[in-house]
């Protein structure tokens, strides 16, 4: 990981240099450190259930080393930004397992409710808690209809450098904003599920028409799940 | 009828004012220990989680901030609709209104994540959020209480009264229906989503408000050796009664609606079916001890005109009140969210399961501070002025 | 236990009858003067926050993990000092000035290359096993 970081740092610096080729085929096109994030762009994922394999979790622990999201043993209090998650039709029984996370809505009720406006939704379209000036009043965990949201019930002391995270604040899903914005183009569980060899996750820019994920909806369509409260969510599923 | 013909005194500060102050005090040292601790430990202690994220210090807040808002009722009805009946009675329910709004306050900032970022709260607002609004309707509600307070205090104002007193009104009537609306918005929760929310937080404003009134309108007569007359005391009982009865028919009609629905039949069965524990609740608890008993004490031709099973009533109201909060704040929480309609969902973080929630003693300890702070804030209140009449017995000279 | 720092940072200080112990840094120069650090870094920290929270402007020159970067040094042993510890460069001064922060509570306090010695899975602190409860 510390080699992950280097890379990060690495990339950081270079920046400006713009492109770069890591490995055969994977390009990084990292983001200017000085350039403000622009609504040109909005960053968005694409679940394919029929890829996703009910007993792997690599996703779910992929997300929880990148974060360092201990467990704690006390399940019901332990940050949880991913899940698994298994849906079954009572009607026949046909089972879809699935990961669940923020689902980076384009009108979040997370942020409509917040009243330090600590819940904020990026010009890219990543939802994050500013944890500065984040209360801990939990009404955004009351708002979210994804249960996407955890409070952290006690001190930590082993956080990363690029994920803070403390007592008494609301944390959920980044996105990897910290991948994204070093310009890895993908996040942490997307990875674990290609490296896995599942592909069920795909991260990518659903403003640009030319982007995987964009062609991926535009050929195959994608639903939102909830798609009846409006949020036009950036993370949608396909085969339902 | 001149607001001036009355004569207010302080409660003398005896003994057992003393003592009781030092009762409360005490509570509330108890409670802030309590409340540095778990602000040094963190939420885990507490049996709230992350399935059930607002617990006993919410029921209590909200409890005390809707009462408080019933607490004016009497003012309201003294000052706004001319009863000269309360008009005595009307200083008493503008302090305790005060008092039981701080008190819900101070819980809701001591169960913060971040108590120690108030300033925060105070200083970044989201205007789009309920929640943000009613940290100013709470706060202006103070406010208000404070002027129309000193509007009755000021002779030379008292033709103020009548305005105060309806700005008084319409404030904590927009204030209830946004506590309300702060359950209400949650369009995803099923047992929440509802428009019904704000009136119903309304209605359950005047009755608790009212029972409080009445225990409180008792004790102080009570330990300062006041009469209070009977003709007074019944007639608040059959202002409770009909507020009762008017929290049972916005609670069925709540249910009636959401039954209509099928989408909603998991919820209802969850709390009507008689079988988790928020179902129990509701029915032994809210609608049994909480309004079926009380209605009885206070209608029944044998207890209709005692005292006792008056204040016993009103005791029963608060009792179920609290129970009510629980229902609608936990119950509401506790039953799963539903992310595929139609569908059984299971994961690692108790999707598709009923939320476990088993209230610890830190957090009692904040919501008996609240309590205790709001108590406080009435019997000094009620010690340093002038709040209470004289003489609030039954032959009343006409103003 | 603040207290308790705080009274063992006077004695230091008074002991050397002077300011803080400063830890040594890497590298020639800070980012901006001294004096001009001493006297703002907060505001460039602060400005910097919100940048990088509000717009993913990264640039490392005002950044706090860029400070900790330099001002945070392992040790003979090898072992990086904690915020709880007089030995780390936020914390000395700080508690030297009487100025409670908070950055640690959430932030890392040590620079990216300390987390490469830290076993993954080795998580469960003798505090945690005390508290752990079971909620079966
Ligand atoms: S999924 Fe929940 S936390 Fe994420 S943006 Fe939507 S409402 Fe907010
Ligand atoms: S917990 Fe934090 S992010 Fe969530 S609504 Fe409250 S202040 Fe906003």
């Amino acid at each position: 990981m510390s080699l992950d970081l280097s890379r990060r740092e690495f990339l950081q610096g270079a920046g400006a240099a713009g492109a770069l080729t890591l490995a055969p085929g994977v390009f990084l096109h990292a983001k200017d450190p000085e350039v403000p994030v622009t609504d040109a762009v909005r960053w968005g994922m694409l679940v394919d259930t029929r890829l996703c394999q009910e007993d792997c979790d690599a996703c779910v622990t992929a997300c929880n080393e990148e974060h360092n999201l201990e467990d704690l043993g006390r399940p019901e209090t332990d940050a949880q930004w991913i899940r698994k998650l298994t849906v079954r039709d009572p009607l026949g029984g046909r089972t879809i397992s699935l990961p669940m996370m923020c689902q980076h809505c384009e009108n979040p009720p997370c942020v409509d409710v917040c009243p330090t406006g600590a819940s904020f939704r990026r010009v890219d379209g990543i939802v994050l808690v500013d944890k500065h000036t984040c209360i801990g009043c939990r009404y955004c965990m009351m708002a979210c209809p994804y249960k996407a949201r955890s409070f952290i019930h006690e001190n930590l002391t082993e956080q990363l450098p690029h994920a803070p995270r403390g007592k008494g604040c609301v944390e959920s899903c980044t996105m990897c904003v910290h991948k994204v914005d070093a310009g890895e183009n993908t996040t942490a569980c997307a990875e674990a599920c290609h490296k896995d060899g599942h592909q069920a996750i795909l991260f990518g820019d659903l403003n640009d028409p030319d982007s995987e994920i964009s062609k991926r909806i535009q050929e195959f369509g994608a639903t939102q799940i909830r798609a009846d409260l409006g949020l036009n969510t950036g993370v949608r599923y396909q085969n339902l | 009828m001149s607001v001036a013909s009355i004569r207010y005194a302080t409660l003398d500060a005896g003994r057992s004012y003393w003592g009781l102050l030092a009762v409360l005090a005490g509570v509330t040292l108890v409670g802030l220990a309590g409340f540095l601790h778990l602000e040094h430990e963190g939420h885990w202690i507490t049996g709230m989680n992350n399935q059930v994220v607002w617990g006993i210090p919410h029921v209590f807040a909200v409890f005390l901030i809707v009462a408080a808002s019933g607490a004016l009722n009497v003012a309201s009805i003294a000052s706004v609709f001319g009863q000269v009946t309360y008009k005595p009675l009307a200083r008493l329910s503008g302090l305790l209104a005060a008092g039981l709004l701080i008190g819900g306050l101070v819980i809701l900032v001591l169960d913060l994540g971040r108590p120690d970022r108030l300033i925060v709260a105070m200083t970044y607002y989201n205007f789009k959020s309920i929640f943000a609004w009613n940290i100013f309707l709470y706060t202006g509600l103070l406010a208000v209480i404070a002027l129309y307070m000193f509007v009755l205090f000021q002779p030379a104002f008292a033709r103020w009264t009548r305005a105060a007193g309806t700005l008084a009104l319409l404030w904590r009537l927009i204030l209830t229906t946004g506590t309300g609306a702060i359950f209400g918005f949650l369009v995803a929760r099923q047992g929440y989503d509802a428009a019904i929310m704000a009136p119903l937080f309304i209605i359950m404003s005047f009755s608790f408000g009212t029972a409080v009134f009445m225990l409180v309108l008792t004790a102080a007569c009570h330990g300062s050796g006041r009469v209070l007359g009977d003709a007074l005391l019944f007639r608040l009982k059959n202002l409770l009664a009909v507020f009762v009865s008017a929290v049972l028919y916005f609670v069925l009609a709540y249910h009636i609606t959401n039954l209509y629905a099928t989408e909603h039949h998991g919820y209802e069965a969850f709390i009507l079916n008689f079988e988790s524990l928020y179902s129990k609740l509701f029915w032994i608890g809210q609608v049994g001890f909480g309004s079926l008993v009380p209605l009885a004490l206070f209608y029944a031709p044998r207890t209709r005109t005692c005292r006792i099973s008056t204040h016993v009533g009103a005791g029963l109201v608060i009792l179920g009140g609290l129970i009510q909060m629980y229902v609608i704040i936990i119950g509401g929480q506790a039953y799963p969210l539903v992310l595929f309609p139609g569908m059984e969902e299971s994961s690692s973080f108790y999707d598709g399961v009923v939320a476990s929630y088993i209230p610890s003693i830190w957090e009692f300890l904040l919501g008996f501070t609240g309590v205790a702070i709001s108590l406080i804030v009435v019997v000094a209140g009620l010690g340093a002025l002038g709040i209470l009449p004289e003489d609030l017995s039954d032959p009343k000279p006409a103003g | 236990m603040l207290s308790v720092v705080a009274l063992t940072a006077f004695s230091n200080a008074s002991a050397e009858g002077l300011g803080p112990f400063i830890p040594k840094a890497k590298g020639e120069q800070c980012v901006e003067p001294t004096q001009v650090m001493r006297e703002r870094h907060w505001e460039f920290i602060l400005h910097q926050r919100d940048e990088t929270m509000y717009k993913g402007i990264r640039t490392t020159r005002h950044s706090l993990k860029n400070c900790l970067e330099c001002h945070v040094q392992p040790d003979e042993e090898g072992r990086f000092p904690r915020s709880s510890e007089m030995s780390h460069f936020c914390t000395s001064c700080h508690v030297f000035a009487g100025i409670r922060v908070d950055c640690f509570e959430c932030h890392a306090d040590r620079p990216h290359e300390a987390y490469s010695i830290i076993p993954r899975h080795s998580r469960l602190s003798l505090n945690d096993l005390f508290r752990r409860r079971s909620v079966q």
